[in-house]
């Protein structure tokens, strides 16, 4: 589970994110929505230990973030940032293998090669594995990052904006790994998505930010309702059960 | 490229570098060589030989921890402030502390290298945006001005011709006991090449290292104290190699990529060839006089890296 209690975090004037108290149930994916600006990158930021909070509290299986050795954590939460200002001359394969520094430290066993060819397998990356990524296109980039991490094989994996830079087809590739990787390994996986269709198509729970604050939470066929997103997007938003799916039309 | 050709290279030029020069020595002279020829050998070709190898690693390896902390591939020791502020340091020690022993001077110069350094990684800090020209251009302007401070403060105390007879590399000078503090940074780049995966990972950027469990901050300091400490070495004992750390990190990363652990021994390796061949030709292009190596580095090294720049405009 992943606890975050009063978390703050401010800046400039009236921006950052406001006594955030929120828990991530473990085994699920949850979603993070809201308008721009909203906080879903800070806060996913802070429970991450890639951002310091002003004031609060944040633990992952009750390892505090601020407090427990980065390297000790690496082995239990994975995060990806957006990655556009990544450009280094490695190939998917080397990046893919970085994976596991938080494990062998560089010197990879028996072990590690595989978890590093599955998750190659899994983004289905194998005939680009020897390219250097500043060859690849921005989808295939996203999916090499997004495999490094799958090699990193944490209990929890955090992703912000996971599907930015990638076509329909991709997308859905990658939330049904997601989806697999909780249903069949028990992972979580917390992300921030911009599509509310893909957060409601493939998410368990969604919580929805705005302003800085928690609007609401809870599971994902609660939220996925005309009112609780007019409450988030100040828009009216018609639902439509398409396959089972409830689908959100915001286009008109 | 094949690590083979680079060591057959390596050698071949070893090899010659050490029968070139005024006092005539050829190789089927090494089982019968005469007094003057031992000391010929051991005084001036061998010292100068290694002095070479050392240096031309040296400056090669610090551009290439330089350019992974900085993020950026236009960056160098010479080319954004640590050498100007090595030669700074140097200068007020020689001011300062006018009987100081090479080492202290080393001392000095390294602690306002470190310094410029890590003053110019804070300034890279600073700014929003992130052109990797335009970062290159800040690195030489910062590097101006404090080579401004320098050229002023040593044209006030009369110290113009010694400051410059450092700043231009020159191996001629290389002989057996005025050589060897360029042996400190033999250790330095050992621990480069022993870090290299965690160099690779700060090359991605803060939030890539911190989720693989790297503290940050502490590599990056390794990493700056590297890059210093090697600069500052080589300057004192050497000269500035002007380009070396650009050009040699970026023809390796064409072929190899940035992943350290592979790319680092070429980085070396090429670095130490390209400064054999650029000392021959300096050695034989005039003989029996000598071009300096500041000059044919420099002259090489820019057209190098003008072509780089020019073939591959987008990258960085």
């Amino acid at each position: 589970m992943i606890d975050v209690r009063n978390v703050t975090k401010r800046y400039g004037a009236g921006q950052g994110i406001h006594d955030i108290h929120v828990r991530i149930a473990k085994g699920r994916i949850t979603s993070l929505i809201g308008p721009n600006g909203a906080g879903k990158s800070t806060l996913l930021s802070i429970m991450s230990r890639l951002l310091p909070m002003d004031a609060g509290e944040v633990s992952i299986d009750g390892l505090n973030v601020v407090q427990t050795d980065s390297e000790r954590l690496a082995r239990t939460v994975s995060i990806l940032k957006q990655t556009n200002d990544i450009n280094v001359r490695l190939t998917i394969q080397q990046l893919v293998e970085f994976g596991r520094f938080p494990h062998s430290r560089g010197r990879l066993t028996s072990e590690d090669k595989q978890q590093v060819e599955e998750a190659i397998q899994y983004m289905e990356l194998e005939p680009l594995r020897n390219q250097y990524l500043d060859k690849l296109s921005g989808g295939q980039r996203q999916r090499a990052f997004i495999a490094m991490v799958l090699a990193q094989n944490t209990e929890y994996i955090l992703l912000d904006e996971p599907l930015n830079n990638l076509d329909m087809k991709h997308s859905v590739q990658i939330m049904k790994v997601l989806r697999r990787l909780t249903d069949e390994l028990g992972r979580t996986v917390v992300l921030v998505l911009h599509d509310i269709n893909f957060a409601s198509c493939y998410s368990d729970a969604i919580v929805a930010m705005k302003e800085g604050r928690i609007v609401r939470e809870g599971p994902t066929n609660e939220m996925i309702d005309s009112a609780v997103l007019k409450g988030v997007y100040d828009m009216d938003i018609p639902i439509h059960l398409i396959d089972g799916n409830k689908i959100c039309v915001y286009f008109s | 490229m094949k690590l083979a050709y680079l060591w057959i290279a390596f050698l071949a030029l070893s090899i010659v570098s050490l029968f070139v020069g005024v006092t005539d020595l050829r190789p089927w002279d090494l089982f019968s060589m005469t007094e003057q020829q031992m000391q010929v050998m051991l005084v001036s070709r061998i010292p100068r030989l290694v002095s070479i190898w050392l240096a031309g690693i040296g400056m090669s390896v610090a551009g290439l921890l330089m350019q992974q902390l900085a993020r950026n591939k236009f960056v160098s020791p010479s080319t954004a402030g640590t050498t100007d502020a090595a030669s700074l340091g140097a200068l007020l020690s020689i001011l300062l502390v006018p009987n100081a022993p090479p080492l202290m001077k080393i001392a000095i110069a390294f602690v306002f290298a470190l310094i410029g350094t890590y003053a110019f990684m804070r300034i890279l800090d600073r700014i929003q945006y992130r052109e990797p020209i335009l970062i290159a251009l800040i690195g030489l302007m910062f590097g101006s001005v404090i080579g401004a401070v320098t050229t002023f403060l040593a044209l006030k105390y009369d110290l113009l011709n010694s400051i410059n007879s450092w700043l231009n590399g020159d191996f001629s000078v290389v002989l057996k006991g005025r050589y060897e503090t360029l042996y400190l940074s033999v250790p330095v780049i050992a621990i480069a090449y022993l870090f290299a995966n965690r160099f690779t990972i700060a090359g991605m950027g803060e939030h890539f290292a911190t989720n693989l469990g790297l503290h940050y901050r502490r590599v990056v300091s390794i990493g700056l104290v590297i890059v210093a400490l090697v600069s500052s070495v080589v300057l004192l004992t050497i000269g500035s190699l002007p380009f070396l750390g650009l050009i040699i990190t970026n023809l390796v990363s064409l072929y190899r990529g940035d992943d350290l652990k592979s790319s680092l021994p070429h980085t070396a390796l090429l670095g130490a060839v390209f400064v054999l061949g650029c000392d021959i030709i300096g050695r034989i292009a005039i003989f029996p006089y000598e071009i300096p190596i500041g000059l044919t580095v420099g002259v090489l090294g820019s057209a190098i890296f003008l072509y780089l720049l020019l073939r591959r405009p987008s990258y960085a």
